[in-house]
């Protein structure tokens, strides 16, 4: 700890802080656009300017110069900061008046305007005129992909974006040409970005430079309404905020969370608000001679009940789908335990997952947070650069500080970081069970390692096997992480959404002449053979819905307040942003009427008393935030499972990363960026 | 005035060979062996003794920079870097050296990288220096041929010397943006502490020094630091090379004592100014970026670091400037403007932005066509320059302007008298304007 005078009051800071660290800490506000906590230190933008009593008769940056490096007075007295003098002030406006006499004056026509640091900080520190008279420049604006739209005449060139994408996003695609006032951000030949984080320049750009596309002209950010939820678009359940006016979702962005996605999501999840207002299941709907008709929720209900009452209860199945809150498989559960239905099943891929092997043989044990301290990293079956693109960062934030060895089992992919491929199918993993590949001594050596697994590696022949494989090769140390990638698992698995014993698989359920009444709550990645009478309960007309019988339009996940559980085992909860359009209803609340037509009420009226079932049930699902760590001794029992490992190569669980879900399957700018991936974003401006 | 037997540089003007047998024959090598036993503390101790400043125009204390080196430590090799960037307008001073006496400059090198514990260095090479690339690599060539340096020398002291040469940016001439360069990136000044000495060139320990100051090392060891500090004055010891360029007889480089003053340096070596001493207008005493000095302060000055300093301009690089009564000084500061202007990386914000504007400001004064306010405004936004910016090159743009305004600020009045008095069309009729 170092002793250091700011503004005349003495504050205690670790060695390691930067000045403007130690002014934030003394409570002193430091104006800044270069700087951010998490990407590395530029010092070019000079606003953070501070005073240093006893240094040279010029102010410092005060985000590059470390409190170590100040000299303490003659007498050892503590170095003394100011950051209100009179040469700060002049120093700020200095600074200010520079950045601004290029920027352009369209606050009025920029998609910044109201949450523009330049706006916020020329209020705060500049002065109100100008003495500039000469032209101002202006630059050519630059493609750089779908989703990120450029004003370059506004860039104050403080190089945020160019440092996320070399530094965290791992593509260093974005770089400066040109130098002195004539220096231009751009992609190299103005291509498309290939990233799957970069939308977070968006956020990084203190200016309008770079602002979204999708949302270009569409809202002010002062006539929003933000609700604070959770993203489904994978298993991290990332913190998003949901900005909404009336009924419709405008944008989406990033609130911090350390210990899941600390201040980034992915494009899927930024992106993906257009997909929630097309190919929306708006009423319900009835299929007569092929062809489906729009009807009445009584109508619905009443054929539903009907064919569910008069079927076999053997050869009814309920298949939960990847978008599905805790609180409707809770209820879904409740009602068809209720009508003796044992054929329940939430894995729709066909995954070996089992609730009997205790929670820790299914949950990313230890915490995201764990890759910060990881020393070995071994990815058997998965590309978390799709699965799960903030994590892939966090792993990438992990290498760049050195000292770990990162592994991968599967699908030889670019990761955004040095990896070594060790094999792509389950005789790798043999091999290294075995200890005959010179990375089994990478893992045993580590102290801390990681055997991240994929949800593809689960699936079909071998599954519990290739669990059991990595529950071995994660040994004693506890590392077994499961990396999910649907949002609804690790809490349908918590709630014992598998069949009963003698009941059927999802698989086994999807086949021809399994089931007479298959119900999918948002299930559309399984194809349920002809002959079945499907109900579908979800949001878009997507592949469920086309294959269903009977329709019944459901919540989003911005539309509903509900759990989610993800993959570290932390429950969360969405929040309710805008409601279902149509005569769409929360899916708990359609159970709910469900239950009633069949005979089999459930007990609960209101979400809160369903949540008060849910509790009683499964208390662990009470403390929000939390996560209920798994047994470790599960992971040891595991091992012994053995099993034979099946063939096939494992395969990722997301072949295409921009449509893995109903949602983003129903979002135009998903579909471009899709489609832009496929074309290996060789296009260039128009 | 510095007599033959003093000088270093015994062939600036290139009139002998540049080979290794003749810079043989006039010393260079001579004993280097012998200095390098004497130990790295006797030769650090030495160059203090010497009182030899940078060369390179900031002027600071080469034995001191040299004992600011850590200790070596395993797996951190330490680094000496050449600045042979010279870029400054009117610096011609080091190319002479690496035309026609290229072995002072890599016994300097063998010598303070021995006193620093490096056995590697590179000398980075400015873009356009063609020949003097070319000259310097012959001359690194023949000193490997005769093991002079290499990893098995006749020295018995492990040494790399590479040649690299860049790609013609001013701002390389910085040391953090040559250091940059060097590693392959874009030449952009780095944020300062970490200091080079801890953490330069790839990471390691460095010592960047001018060309100059390097190759007077071997003679300076040679015949003592006493005898380098006898010569000039207290604390701007030794010989100098001064590049005299502009409105003399006949334009020079040439090794002089430091503290000559500005006359006898003319008279003696370039015939006088042109046109007589009446003619004299204004000297630019160290390279563009040093704030002109108007013809009444020249007459006697003294050519050394502290004198200069005292008249708010500076020695730099020496390179003296002198210009005449025919000169535009506002248009010459203009050129000047722009040159900086052009040079800015663009990295930090009032380089970036300020050097432009003060170029706009300073050209349209050169015509005239300004506001008397505005040289006031000019002289502030310049001060928001100077001390803001990452490097010094942001102090380099606003020197010029500054001394300007100091100096000359009734010229530029002038100017836009003259401009405001024949912008109003003369035939214009007055009634014209009231109708419309």
């Amino acid at each position: 700890m170092t002793k250091i005078i700011v503004d005349g009051a003495e504050v205690d800071v670790p060695a390691e802080y930067t000045i403007l660290q130690a002014c934030e800490a003394a409570g002193a506000e430091i104006p800044r656009f270069c700087y951010h906590e998490r990407l590395s230190i530029a010092g070019n933008c000079r606003m953070c300017l501070v005073e240093v009593k006893g240094g040279p008769p010029k102010p410092v940056a005060s985000c590059a110069m470390g409190v170590r490096d100040l000299r303490p007075g003659p007498n050892g007295e503590p170095p003394v900061v100011s950051t209100r003098s009179p040469m700060v002030k002049k120093a700020r406006e200095g600074v200010m008046e520079f950045l601004l006499i290029n920027h352009p004056l369209d606050c009025p026509i920029c998609d910044q305007g109201g949450e523009c640091d330049l706006q916020d900080q020329a209020m705060a520190y500049g002065v109100s005129g100008t003495r500039y008279f000469e032209n101002k420049r202006a630059v050519e604006d630059k493609y750089i992909g779908p989703l990120v739209k450029t004003t370059m005449t506004r860039c104050i060139h403080c190089t945020r974006c160019v440092r996320f994408v070399a530094e965290v996003a791992g593509a260093p695609e974005i770089g400066a040409i040109g130098r002195g006032e004539d220096m231009e951000i751009t992609t190299y030949l103005e291509s498309a970005m290939s990233s799957e984080l970069q939308g977070n320049v968006i956020d990084l750009c203190p200016v309008g430079a770079l602002t979204s596309k999708p949302y270009a002209f569409k809202a002010r950010p002062w006539e929003l309404a933000k609700t604070e939820s959770i993203d489904v678009m994978d298993a991290l359940g990332s913190a998003i905020r949901v900005d909404s006016r009336g009924r419709e979702v405008m944008r989406i962005l990033p609130r911090i969370n350390e210990d899941v996605n600390e201040e980034w999501i992915s494009d899927k999840t930024r992106f993906v608000w257009d997909g929630l207002r097309t190919q929306r299941l708006d009423r319900p709907y009835v299929r007569e001679n092929g062809r489906l008709r729009p009807t009445s929720w009584p109508e619905a209900l009443g054929v539903v009940a009907a064919k569910i009452r008069a079927a076999d209860k053997a050869r009814v199945g309920a298949i939960v789908g990847d978008l599905a809150a805790v609180e409707e498989m809770f209820a879904l559960k409740d009602l068809f335990g209720r009508l003796g239905v044992i054929n329940v099943d939430a894995r729709q891929d066909g995954s070996a997952l089992h609730p009997k092997h205790g929670r820790a043989s299914y949950i990313f044990n230890g915490g995201i947070a764990a890759i910060d301290e990881a020393d070995a990293i071994l990815l058997v079956g998965s590309n978390p650069r799709h699965e799960a693109p903030v994590l892939n960062a966090r792993i990438r934030k992990r290498w760049r500080r050195g000292g770990v060895r990162v592994g991968l089992v599967g699908e030889r992919v670019d990761l955004t970081y040095g990896s070594e491929h060790i094999g792509a199918g389950p005789a790798s993993l043999t091999e290294l069970v075995e200890g005959k590949h010179s990375f089994a001594r990478v893992l045993s050596e580590a102290e801390r390692p990681l055997v991240i697994v994929g949800a593809g590696a689960f699936v079909g022949e071998g599954g519990e096997a290739v669990l059991a494989a990595a529950a071995k090769l994660a040994g004693e140390k506890g590392g077994l992480c499961v990396l999910h990638s649907a949002a609804s698992r690790v809490g349908a698995l918590d709630l014992g959404l598998v069949p009963d014993e003698g009941g059927m698989t999802a698989t086994e359920m999807a086949a021809s002449g399994a089931l007479d009444v298959a119900f999918l709550l948002g299930a559309d990645e399984i194809d349920v053979a002809p002959g079945t009478f499907v109900v579908y309960l979800g949001t878009h007309g997507d592949r469920g819905a086309h294959r269903a019988d009977v329709i019944l339009p459901g919540a989003a996940y911005t539309e509903k307040v509900g759990l989610y559980v993800n993959t570290e085992g932390r429950v969360q909860v969405a929040n309710r942003a805008t409601f279902p359009p149509g005569e769409g209803r929360e899916d708990w609340a359609i159970l709910r009427a469900l239950s009633e037509q069949l005979g089999a009420k459930l007990p609960y009226d209101t979400l809160n008393q369903l949540r008060a079932a849910l509790f009683q049930a499964h208390p662990h699902m009470a403390a929000l935030g939390e996560i209920a760590a798994g047994d470790p001794a599960d992971i040891a029992k595991l091992a012994d499972i053995g099993g034979t490992l099946g063939s096939a190569p494992f395969a990722g669980a997301m072949p295409d990363f921009h449509l893995s879900n109903p949602i983003a399957r129903a979002s135009a700018v998903m579909a471009e960026m899709s489609a832009l991936k496929r074309t290996g974003f060789a296009q260039a401006a128009e | 005035m510095l007599t033959d037997r003093d000088r270093i540089f015994t062939n600036l003007n290139g009139r002998r060979g540049a080979d290794l047998q003749s810079a043989l024959r006039r010393g260079a090598w001579d004993g280097t062996k012998f200095l390098l036993e004497k130990g790295k503390d006797w030769i650090i101790t030495e160059m203090k003794a010497s009182g030899l400043r940078g060369r390179g125009g900031a002027g600071f204390p080469t034995g001191l920079k040299w004992s600011f080196m850590p200790k070596p430590q395993e797996g951190r090799p330490h680094y000496l870097v050449v600045n042979a960037d010279e870029s400054e307008p009117g610096t011609c001073k080091d190319r002479e050296i690496m035309r026609n006496d290229p072995h002072l400059l890599i016994e300097g090198c063998l010598i303070a990288s021995f006193a620093m514990h490096a056995n590697a260095c590179y000398i980075y090479i400015r873009g356009e220096y063609v020949r003097e690339r070319e000259a310097l690599q012959r001359a690194v060539d023949e000193a490997y041929a005769e093991n002079l340096v290499g990893k098995d020398n006749v020295h018995g002291y492990p040494f790399d010397i590479y040649v690299h040469h860049g790609a013609g940016a001013y701002i390389c001439g910085e040391e953090t943006a040559l250091l940059e360069s060097l590693e392959g990136k874009k030449g952009m000044p780095r944020l300062k502490p970490p200091f080079p000495a801890n953490m330069g060139l790839y990471g390691s320990p460095t010592t960047v020094n001018n060309v100059e100051s390097i190759a007077v090392a071997g003679t300076i060891l040679r015949r003592g630091g006493d005898w380098f500090a006898g010569l000039g004055k207290p604390n701007n010891t030794g010989t100098k090379l001064f590049s005299i360029s502009g409105h003399v007889e006949r334009p020079c480089n040439v090794e002089e004592e430091m503290g000559i003053t500005f006359r006898e340096l003319v008279e003696k070596h370039c015939g006088g100014v042109r046109g007589g001493w009446d003619n004299l207008m204004a000297v630019i005493p160290g390279g563009s970026s040093v704030p002109v000095l108007p013809e009444h302060q020249c007459q006697d000055l003294s050519m050394d670091f502290d004198t200069l300093r005292n008249l708010k301009s500076g020695l730099g690089t020496a390179a003296v400037i002198v210009m005449d009564k025919s000169t535009d000084i506002v248009r010459a500061i203009a050129r000047i403007s722009y040159f900086y202007k052009h040079e800015s990386c663009g990295q930090c914000t009032p380089c970036r932005e300020g050097t432009g504007w003060m170029w706009r400001v300073v050209n349209r004064m050169a015509e005239g066509r300004a506001e008397k306010r505005e040289i006031d405004m000019l002289l502030e936004v310049s001060t928001q320059v100077e001390g803001h910016t990452i490097c010094a090159l942001g102090d380099a743009a606003a020197w010029p302007v500054q001394g300007l305004i100091r100096h000359y600020r009734h010229e530029i009045e002038k100017r836009i008298d003259d401009y405001s008095r024949n912008s109003t069309p003369a035939d214009y009729p007055i009634a014209a304007v009231a109708a419309e």
